[in-house]
């Protein structure tokens, strides 16, 4: 096999970090054998990756082999009576949504876009709208297997090998390769989902309103105005969405179905949205997007309840194809911290404050409630998280960077957590601070046991635990 | 280098983030001169840096200023002979694993053996350059070429020379094998623009490096290699296609070219 031929450019999800390595396509768990005998022989490293949809360096691995897992994506059993759906790593939540919504189920825990794959979602174990209420994407999952570099095919569930199941949910691919999945659906009794949608007037408002009104609805999520300081400081908009009981939706049968669930594909009928970025990219810069905050904020001071597809409530990073295009050349970062309750808004004041203040203001703020899980790598709080998306420009690198580094010293000090799937200048040091030397030790221990020549390496596993 | 299991796990260079962005750069022939003030410039602007040459303690000496100058991990060296063209697949392959990518390939490796005078002929001097200066360029850039097409990115530099521009009675065996290097480099660059990648012929004039040393008669417009350097760099952003430095070259090189054979055989440089 040549591998020069399958040298390949791969990117982060924001556009903003290029690594190139070797491309081996993965359809079967032989093949992932091959791609680690091949890695042993040549002395590469190996990492996996699904659609690349990870803001920073996750399912990047600069020089060594990238097992592309999206050939791996059969279902291999679904049952619509009990809801438990068992398939390769490879399947997207688009494929999964689309096989069981039908049938009156939905995924329990589903990401902002739905090209991530399902291997993806549970190496970072990623959270919903609803993370306050059901957890993370691993607490629902009932077993999986997995490849480990010395060629075992491991079976995990909650009871049986039990260290391994809490550590390669939340292990970033850094364990083993998953090879199967089965997860336990969540029930839906009508194709639309009810929003409530209110304005809130600054950050304390905007906190206590995700808190207080989280236990009555399943999922919840804010947005913020990230130019704004001073005493209206976290103004925005909170939806608070609950699923549909049983009667409440008539037509039930008929918005379950997956026709009613597609996304509109053209703009006022008329402009295809996939040249949507271009028309966007005159905005993103610090006062265009000043404006359409701004906007936005005062477009929702109309308080209203609306009825929409699960689709359109939960995949709003895919209304706009390729959206993080329009930031440009240079591409996007995200910044997520995750902060408990008490000290969020005193953290997040002097954050979004600092921001504006260096002339870096984010572009979008987004907050959500959350829960402390029990996964080794977990980002969970009993709190809240704010991400924060950042346009990167050849002029704003090193003033970022910086920023960044005070961001991390300001969550850290108040107790926070950061997301592996999100944050991509993330240093070795801080992750240590915030997972505590007995997790890092602990996941080590378990590294050298899955992987004991260290073939599994990512670029973002070589930036935190090396 | 081992090409054993496990390899060693040297240490690499700083990760590369959105913030900390690191284009990888491998320069074969970075020992001193030209090569050197490449890898000094490469490094300031912002490359993680693989530096080739036969020389141990002159690569480590030159790793050692690099990183003490960015005070970072910025600069690996590997000892190779351009002429072991069958180490090439494996070293390329572990220079690519230790840089964490590859975004550009410098091909400055290249010997000048004058045969000492225009009625002079020398077998095994005349196949040391074509084996060095031509060959070596073409076991490196071959599958720097290959990555790079699949890839569809990257940059590949090559250090021709105003020397292959015409057959002259100095010096037939490296007049031939810079006059090679210019025609692969340009087959190269019509193979790959399709795919995305830039490929710039260099034809520098007279530098003032230890070369310089070996030519003899006169040497007009030499320059610094650093001045050299710095014209290359910015060749390289621009993606040029072909540059000569010291610039005055080109119209030299114009004229030079133009000369009907009838008068060119009867001069003596």
């Amino acid at each position: 096999m040549n591998l020069n031929t399958s040298f390949t450019q791969l990117e982060n999800f924001g556009h903003s970090l290029k690594a190139s390595s070797y491309r081996v396509r993965i359809r079967t768990t032989e093949d992932i054998y091959e791609a680690f005998q091949l890695a042993k022989k040549l002395g590469l490293k190996v990492t996996a990756r699904g659609t690349g949809i990870s803001y920073n360096d996750a399912s990047l691995n600069g020089g060594g082999i990238v097992l592309d897992m999206t050939g791996m994506n059969q279902f291999l059993e679904w049952d619509p009576a009990s809801g438990v759906v068992r398939c390769e790593p490879g399947v997207t939540l688009e494929q999964l949504w689309q096989c069981v919504e039908p049938y009156g189920w939905w995924p329990p825990v589903v990401s902002g876009t739905m090209r991530t794959t399902l291997g993806g979602c549970l190496a970072a174990n990623i959270h919903g709208k609803n993370n306050f209420q059901v957890g993370p994407i691993g607490e629902h999952v009932t077993e999986f297997t997995a490849m480990t570099p010395t060629g075992a095919v491991i079976t995990c569930s909650p009871k049986k090998n039990a260290d391994l199941f809490y550590s390669m949910i939340s292990g970033l691919g850094m364990l083993g390769i998953f090879t199967s999945i089965t997860v336990k659906m969540k029930r839906i009794h009508s194709g639309l989902i009810s929003v409530d949608a209110h304005p809130v007037s600054n950050l304390n408002r905007h906190l206590n309103d995700l808190l207080e009104h989280a236990p009555d609805c399943d999922y919840i999520v804010g947005w913020l105005d990230t130019f704004v300081r001073g005493q209206h400081l976290g103004r925005g908009q909170i939806h608070a969405a609950r699923s549909l009981k049983a009667g409440e939706d008539p037509n039930a049968e008929q918005t379950m179905q997956l026709a009613y669930q597609h996304l509109p594909d053209r703009l006022f009928g008329i402009m295809p949205k996939s040249l949507l970025h271009y028309l966007m990219r005159p905005f993103v810069n610090n006062l265009g997007w000043k404006a359409v905050n701004a906007a936005k904020y005062v477009s929702a001071q109309r308080k209203h309840t609306f009825r929409q597809s699960h689709a359109e409530f939960h995949f709003l990073l895919d209304y706009v194809p390729d959206w993080e295009r329009s930031a440009g050349r240079s591409g996007l970062i995200q910044y997520q911290s995750f902060l408990p309750k008490e000290t969020a808004e005193a953290a997040w004041r002097e954050i979004i404050e600092l921001s504006i203040q260096r002339g870096c203001p984010s572009y979008l703020g987004v907050t959500k409630r959350h829960r402390p899980d029990k996964f080794l790598l977990t980002h969970g709080v009993d709190g809240f998280s704010l991400a924060l998306d950042y346009k990167v420009t050849d002029g704003n690198r090193k003033a970022l960077s910086a920023m960044l580094q005070e961001f991390d010293r300001i969550v850290l000090e108040a107790g926070g957590r950061f997301y592996f799937a999100k944050n991509s200048e993330t240093s070795a040091e801080s992750a240590r601070r915030f997972l505590g030397d007995e997790t890092i030790e602990k996941f080590r221990t378990l590294k050298k046991r899955c992987d004991p020549n260290n073939l599994l390496e990512s670029d973002l596993y070589r930036r935190l635990f090396k | 280098m081992s090409d054993t299991f496990p390899a060693a796990d040297v240490p690499r260079p700083a990760p590369a983030t959105p913030l900390n962005p690191r284009r990888r750069g491998l320069i074969i022939g970075a020992s001193d001169g030209l090569g050197a003030e490449l890898a000094r410039k490469l490094a300031q602007d912002g490359f993680s840096l693989a530096l080739l040459a036969r020389r141990r303690d002159k690569l480590d000496a030159l790793c050692a200023e690099i990183n003490a100058a960015l005070n970072e991990r910025r600069a690996l060296a590997y000892v190779h002979d351009v002429a072991e063209y069958d180490k090439v697949p494996a070293l390329l392959r572990k220079i690519v694993a230790d840089l964490g990518g590859l975004d550009l390939v410098i091909f400055v490796a290249g010997v000048n053996y004058p045969p000492g005078g225009i009625d002079k002929y020398n077998f095994d001097n005349d196949r040391k350059m074509i084996e060095i200066n031509l060959i070596g360029a073409m076991a490196w850039l071959h599958p720097v070429a290959e990555m790079f097409q699949s890839a569809r990115a990257g940059q590949i530099v090559g250090i021709a020379s105003v020397a292959g521009d015409r057959g002259r009675v100095g010096n037939p065996g490296y007049n031939t094998s810079k006059a090679g290097l210019a025609t692969y480099l340009e087959a190269l660059r019509n193979r790959l623009t399709r795919h995305g990648v830039n490929v710039l012929t260099v034809k520098p004039g007279f530098l003032k490096t230890g070369m310089l040393k070996a030519a003899q008669g006169a040497t007009p417009f030499a320059i610094e290699p650093s001045r050299a350097a710095d014209d290359i760099v910015n060749a390289m952003k621009k993606r040029k296609q072909v540059i000569y430095t010291a610039s005055i070259w080109r119209w030299i090189m114009l004229a030079i070219q133009h000369t009907p054979s009838v008068i060119f055989r009867r001069l003596s440089f």
